[in-house]
């Protein structure tokens, strides 16, 4: 194998560079990216950048020194066009091929948009550029509306709260983030964001964008009502960016489909935000917008790609930070699963929880509880039995109520 | 190999605990990284190397990486 291009230079592309170079591998690489920055980092982006906690200068992800010893061929602002699986080729926008003995994908998600949006005031928040436009608009002061209640969407709207502004988080959902943590989560979410003097209108969709003269001057919800704003944030969800591979014939559906070893066809793996594969430790097919699973994937689908035979079975991990809360989970949370406190109060602002579906533990959440949190991990490691949770003594429902004190890891046996 | 942890970048994911437990811990309030070895013996570095590598807030460095820059 002589040569492995590498399309989407961020987090998931950038790891599996320096996985294949970390193992040995010295043939030539290709780094494709279509964004001019250096690769940077998502997650401060939506927080501390947001709110001046932080500089720009310190999402970057590599120094310049650290790139150059990739000794990689990098092609920053060049997207990728096309795919040629046969010809092994990667069409470049300036009319440029790259050839290819393997190849990574790593293109992750482009933010969805509310239709008729183009307009002056209105946000989505990707990219680095998207969140230093987003800051310069909060610094004017505006009224701010925040579409969307799901995990970016809740933090901008806590972000720009704690900048002070008047914040109003739109979701057509009863609770915000109820994808996928469900409604006695979402509950102490939306209570939080009351708590701290954001409005919540949820169960109440976005009919349309009200403009002047192209600039946005309010949203306009379903039931009739109009809320005024300087600033719209649209956080509605992200597709995959795959139409670079559109007649490629690789299989696209909610990103692109691979096996359990991260494969979509053979030489070609894929890796983040874009990609679809199957967990075998949950014997389900997911595509995860995680952070942690960009890195991790990305060191799974190299060392496959260099013959390591390995599925990638992950437990998945999440953290969302909101005001001085800090919300992390270890697994996946099916809609109909059941929810328990496992020790902690959620009215004290501390506790962990576990959610169980068919008869085991598929995922634990924390809040603020990051170090107890990870020893619960193992309840999702090892599939442990629901019962093994509920056996404690009867819980009374979560709703934002007391718990027992009694029910905490250690009486969960061997998990503590 | 000398192990360098940033803990205003670290966001207590615990990533670095998972991967070398004999090197790392999390400080109990609120899972900020702890450092329990600054030199962790020869046998640890692949797992410290693993740790940086999947730590999501790039809070953790090896000072031997720094010594291979200057071999190159
Ligand atoms: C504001 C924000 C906050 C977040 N906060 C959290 C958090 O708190 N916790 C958490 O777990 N996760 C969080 N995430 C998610 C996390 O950042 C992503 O899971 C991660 O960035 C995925 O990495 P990736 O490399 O797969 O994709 P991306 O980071 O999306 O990188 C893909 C790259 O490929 C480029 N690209 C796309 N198409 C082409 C093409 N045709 N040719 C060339 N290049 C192309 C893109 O421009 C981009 O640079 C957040 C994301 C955002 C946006
Ligand atoms: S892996 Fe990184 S972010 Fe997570 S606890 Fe360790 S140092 Fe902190």
């Amino acid at each position: 194998m002589k040569r492995i291009a590498i399309v989407g230079a961020s987090a998931a592309g950038l790891t599996a560079a320096e996985t294949l170079r970390g193992r040995g591998w010295d043939g030539h690489l290709t780094l494709i990216g279509d964004e001019p920055r250096p690769p940077y980092d998502r997650p401060p982006l939506s927080k501390q950048i947001l709110t001046g906690d932080r500089s720009a200068e310190r999402a970057v992800l590599r120094s310049p020194h650290d790139l150059a010893r990739l000794e990689a061929d990098l092609r920053l602002g060049q997207p990728a066009t096309a795919l040629d699986v046969a010809h092994r080729r990667v069409h470049l926008g300036a009319g440029e091929t790259i050839r290819f003995d393997a190849l990574i994908i790593a293109t992750g998600v482009t933010p969805r948009r509310l239709p008729d949006s183009d307009l002056a005031g209105v946000h989505v928040l990707r990219t680095l550029d998207d969140a230093l436009a987003l800051r310069a608009a909060l610094l004017a002061g505006p009224r701010v509306i925040v579409v969307g209640a799901g995990f970016l969407g809740t933090e901008v709207a806590a972000a720009a709260r704690t900048m002070g502004l008047p914040v109003t988080l739109v979701e057509p959902e009863p609770v915000p983030v109820r994808h996928p943590f469900g409604d006695r989560i979402g509950a102490l979410v939306a209570d939080l964001h009351r708590v701290h003097g954001t409005r919540l209108r949820c169960g109440t969709p976005v009919r349309r964008l009200r403009s002047t003269g192209g600039q946005v001057t309010g949203v306009e919800l379903g039931d009739g009502t109009t809320l005024p704003a300087d600033v719209v944030v649209m956080a509605v969800g992200s597709a995959p960016a795959t139409g670079w591979l559109t007649g490629s014939g690789l299989s696209l559906a909610d990103g692109v489909v691979c096996d359990a070893w991260c494969r979509a066809a053979p030489g070609i793996y894929a890796a983040g935000d874009v990609a679809s594969w199957h967990n075998t430790h949950f014997a389900t097919r997911m595509r995860l917008e995680h952070r942690t699973n960009a890195t991790e994937q990305a060191v799974a689908a190299a060392g496959n790609l260099l013959g390591d035979a390995i599925p990638f079975a992950p437990v998945p991990y999440f953290w969302t930070d909101q005001y001085d809360t800090r919300i992390q989970a270890y697994g996946i949370f099916p809609p109909d699963a059941d929810l328990r406190v496992i020790s902690g109060d959620p009215s004290n602002g501390r506790f962990t929880a576990a959610y169980g579906h068919q008869g085991v533990v598929t995922g634990v959440l924390g809040w603020n509880a990051p170090r107890e949190l990870r020893t619960l991990r193992r309840l999702v490691v090892e599939r442990a039995l629901w019962t093994t949770v509920t056996n404690t003594g009867p819980c009374p429902p979560l709703a934002g109520d007391r718990c027992r004190e009694n029910i905490r890891p250690r009486t969960l046996g061997v998990y503590s | 190999m000398k192990v360098i942890v940033d803990q205003h970048k670290c966001v207590a994911s615990g990533q670095c605990v998972l991967t070398a437990p004999e090197v790392f811990d999390q400080r109990e309030e609120d899972g900020i990284v702890v450092l329990l070895t600054e030199t962790p013996p020869e046998h640890l570095t692949d797992d410290v190397r693993q740790a940086a590598t999947l730590c999501p807030a790039q809070a953790i460095w090896l000072a031997e990486q720094e010594k291979q820059e200057g071999e190159r």
